[in-house]
């Protein structure tokens, strides 16, 4: 799963090469409308680890990650420990890759909490920064704003970009069965990652290189994010099926025979091509970005091509010199998320100029405008070239006899 | 092939004994405690609706004291729609089964019964002949006061004048003539007094006079019952109080086994001599006559992260599996035990990893052992429904013949089944609570399978409420504390 761009720095479509991943499928583990597929891995890969600042240093049951000195630590995006001298708990802004005996801190967000909040930072529990804000690192980290000083823009979109940008989505513990689902998973020895389906649509995917830091982020998936066609299945949706083994009568006339069926049953769950998760893995990306590299693992940044009838995932991923998925964690967006990333993404391959975006779009230059609108960029628009824009609109859909919203 | 209405007549029997064995209405590792009781509550009102006889004779079966005490409330609660004859069979059956249980559910059935509004005759009778039957009232009215004055109250009852004057009355006395009625007057004013007391009294009355624990142990640990000592060794190790200190073998199996699987691991490695003779001499105990009498067993035992429990019955599944296995291991000729991850000591055990029947069942099956039995909550996982699948072709393709008796011992509730989850239709599959019940259970693991008519299950449960009825006047309380002797 090399997530090498194809040519350079060109944006170009990209696909998972699974066979490579190093990772394999175990049977899945099903909870009402929750799936989650468990993804081994024979080797775990140990020169890549979870900081050692995240572990609980109370918890006994992890084994202490070991002293070698020539190892690579990372830090997930939105993990929220105390970096700081003072203790004071901060978020990590990007996932990062660190050299441990650095010492130096984690580029990250220092958080102020209220008392409650503080309260529960004291039991050192790992986890990710709660609600929006992660989504909202995950979008500003892929769209900067208009290059070009268009004279249709607002003076904010040109100098800031599009912050402040924010996303609705859904922490894990508002998903109706997600936290059962989770709380009695039973965790394989050799688990490295988990592909999370509601009502079989994959909602998020998470990779890590050791099962010891899969074991400690394994409850962080309750304070993830999700998005709204999550938490609606999870609604709509009160169970899926279970994928019973079955094994063949004829071929077994001896105890040695039981044995081979039960393992070539077995084996049957290891293929990664059982997944329902070809909107991820078998879809093509748009972007993919090399953010950083340190001993041979490379941090990217992925964004999808913005199809809204398809599935669209944003993630990180950290591949080692062979290839090997180390991490890898997905934000599926919903149907409205992808439609404006779509808008963003049409309008950045044109350089944020309206007439030849909407001309790409197959619509005038009113139309985009109004579309951008609907799709919460209004604000990054002159308000008078929205307000004709608006007018146009009103004076044809009159004519048309279609009621529109009135502003 | 039975008829239909037999078969469902059986099964339903069937899974109201399984469930009425496990579930004790506390949340388990996957439902809630809500869950379990509302589930419960409706099976129980199925199975009196449609089998009332039937109901009434689980008394005479090892069911849970939770479930008693609800059948017992039940009974009660619909006795007139029993014609009189039924009516003496369950009153027989009710007293029965009340002197089994421990005072506490007694106590607490008798309030359930206030609660309800239920009050004739004949409830006040079992309520007054049970409480002429304790062996010492003076000591339930310590040790039980709250319960024993709230039965007194509902039930009308003539108390001896001292007991009346200690359940309502109790500071107007300057003193008692009963020795444990004045120790527990004074033990309010006197420190010295309360170690003539129960422990659970007594703990209070320490609080209250802020004596030290370590202290208050050492003073107790005369006056402990079996449980409560077990249940302090623990705390009496940590606080190094020697005098708590007890013979684990005389602890009941089960509860021995989760008593080791709370001693954090290095612990259990340091005393495995003396944990390991403690569980084979419990062991040898519960088995009794029937050792060594069941020939070649293997056992599959489940080890997964959902024996751990829940925060209630703390890795409750898993001392059920770790106490089979030491129970089967004097049970049989030859035993083997597999567990799922597990290799090594069997006192290490821990809870963790998916339930990988399927592989483990080859394993043992590959032994062809005359006797294979499964401790497992049943939600084979990895992958899903293997071990249906293993146990369906030996069947049909290895073993047509059943030589080997395969049983599946569940020591798991699932509400939404209102049964315990099995393996697979032809698996004989039963609740079990205490591994020290197993040989009992597995005798009734047989009408489980849909092979027995309805009527084999109406004489074998006949035949046990005779049994059960017979022994009834000498039987005293299996249950009963120790009998504190009272200071002077």
């Amino acid at each position: 799963m090399s997530p090498t761009r194809i040519e350079g720095s060109a944006p170009g479509p990209w696909r998972w090469d699974l066979s490579t991943s190093g990772l394999v499928a175990g049977p899945d583990q099903v909870w009402g409308a929750v799936r989650l597929q468990p993804l081994l891995r024979a080797e775990p890969i140990t020169d890549l680890r979870l900081h050692p600042r995240l572990y609980d240093p109370d918890d006994l049951s992890l084994v202490a990650v070991d002293r070698r000195t020539s190892y690579v630590s990372y830090i997930p995006h939105a993990f929220v420990a105390s970096w700081t001298a003072d203790g004071s708990p901060a978020a990590t802004y990007g996932t990062q890759l660190v050299d441990p005996a650095a010492g130096r801190p984690p580029r990250g967000i220092g958080l102020h909490f209220h008392r409650r909040m503080a309260r529960r930072e004291e039991k050192r529990r790992l986890r990710f920064l709660p609600l929006h804000l992660a989504l909202e690192g995950y979008l500003g980290l892929q769209f900067g704003g208009p290059p070009i000083a268009w004279q249709e823009w607002t003076r904010r979109a040109v100098t800031r970009g599009l912050s402040p940008r924010s996303e609705a989505a859904y922490a894990g513990s508002e998903i109706p069965g997600l936290g059962d689902a989770l709380r009695i998973f039973e965790i394989h020895p050799d688990q490295c990652g988990v592909l999370l389906y509601v009502a079989d649509a994959l909602a998020a995917a998470l990779v890590v290189p050791h099962p010891d830091d899969y074991r400690a982020l394994h409850p962080t998936l309750l304070g993830d994010l999700y998005g709204e066609l999550v938490h609606q299945y999870a609604h709509l949706y009160p169970a899926v099926p279970e994928f019973r083994s079955r094994l063949d009568d004829d071929r077994v006339h001896s105890v040695a025979d039981l044995r081979a069926e039960v393992a070539r049953d077995r084996a049957g769950w290891d293929g990664l091509r059982n997944l329902l998760a070809d909107g991820l893995f078998g879809a093509e990306y748009r972007t993919v970005e090399e953010v950083y590299r340190m001993n041979g693992f490379v941090l990217s940044r992925f964004l999808p091509p913005f199809h809204p009838d398809r599935e669209n995932h944003v993630g990180e991923v950290v591949t080692d010199t062979d290839g090997r998925l180390a991490y890898l964690k997905t934000f599926r967006l919903s149907a409205a998320q992808a439609r404006r990333g779509y808008l963003l993404g049409r309008l950045g391959a044109h350089d944020w100029d309206l007439d030849a975006t909407a001309a790409a779009l197959g619509t005038d230059r009113a139309g985009l405008t109004l579309r951008l609108d609907r799709a919460g960029f209004g604000h990054l628009l002159r308000p008078d070239i929205l307000d004709a824009c608006r007018a146009q609109a009103r004076t044809s859909g009159n004519r048309t006899g279609r009621t529109r919203r009135r502003h | 092939m039975l008829p239909l209405s037999d078969r469902v007549a059986c099964e339903d029997v069937v899974m109201f004994v399984n469930a009425a064995v496990t579930s004790t209405g506390q949340r388990e590792f996957r439902a809630g405690a809500a869950e379990q009781r509302m589930s419960l509550a409706f099976l129980h009102d199925y199975v009196l609706g449609n089998y009332r006889d039937l109901y009434a004779a689980t008394l005479a079966l090892d069911v849970n004291h939770f479930n008693a005490a609800l059948v017992v409330t039940n009974l009660l609660r619909t006795a007139r729609l029993a014609d009189p004859q039924r009516r003496a069979v369950e009153g027989r059956l009710i007293a029965a089964r009340l002197r089994l249980l421990p005072p506490q559910r007694v106590y607490r059935v008798f309030g359930e019964l206030r609660r309800l509004g239920l009050n004739n005759r004949r409830t006040r009778a079992i309520i007054r002949d049970w409480l002429a039957a304790r062996p010492d009232p003076a000591l339930d009215a310590v040790k039980y006061r709250r319960g024993f004055s709230v039965a007194a109250r509902h039930a009308h009852l003539a108390l001896p004048t001292e007991l009346g004057t200690v359940l309502f009355d109790w500071r107007r006395p300057k003193r008692y003539d009963t020795p444990i009625l004045e120790t527990w007057r004074r033990a309010h004013y006197e420190q010295r007094s309360l170690y003539g007391l129960p422990y659970t009294v007594a703990e209070g009355l320490a609080a209250l006079h802020g004596i030290d624990r370590a202290k208050f142990l050492t003073g107790i640990a005369p006056m402990l019952t079996g449980g409560e000592r077990l249940r302090l060794q623990s705390s009496a190790r940590r606080l190094g109080v020697d005098a708590v200190r007890m013979d684990l073998s005389r602890a009941p199996l089960t509860r021995l086994a989760s008593f080791v699987l709370s001693l954090p691991r290095a612990e259990r490695i340091e005393r495995r001599d003396e944990l390991t003779g403690a569980l084979v001499a419990a062991a040898r105990r519960a088995a009794g006559r029937q050792a060594g009498s069941w020939g070649r067993v293997v056992a599959v035992l489940d080890d997964s992260y959902s024996s751990s429990g829940s925060g209630e019955k703390r890795r409750r599944p898993l001392a059920v599996a770790l106490a089979t296995h030491f129970l089967l291991g004097v049970l049989a000729a030859d035993y083997t035990g597999l567990w799922l991850r597990h290799r090594d000591d069997p006192l290490l055990v821990r809870a963790a990893g998916a339930t990988g029947l399927g592989e483990r069942l080859v394993d043992g099956l590959a032994h062809r052992p005359d006797r294979l039995v499964v401790v497992s909550d049943g939600w084979d996982n990895a992958p899903p429904g293997q071990a249906a699948e293993v146990l369906r072709i030996w069947g049909t393709r290895l073993d047509p013949e059943r030589r080997t008796f395969v049983v599946h011992l569940n020591p798991v509730y699932d509400s939404d089944n209102f049964d315990v989850r099995r393996l697979g239709p032809a698996v004989a599959t039963v609740g079990v609570r205490d591994a020290e019940d197993a040989a009992a259970l597995v005798e009734l693991a047989r009408f489980a399978t849909g092979t027995a008519s309805f009527d084999e299950l109406r004489r074998h449960l006949d035949d046990r409420v005779a049994r059960f009825l017979a022994n009834e006047p000498g039987r005293s309380a299996v249950q009963e504390p120790a009998r504190p002797e009272v200071a002077a």
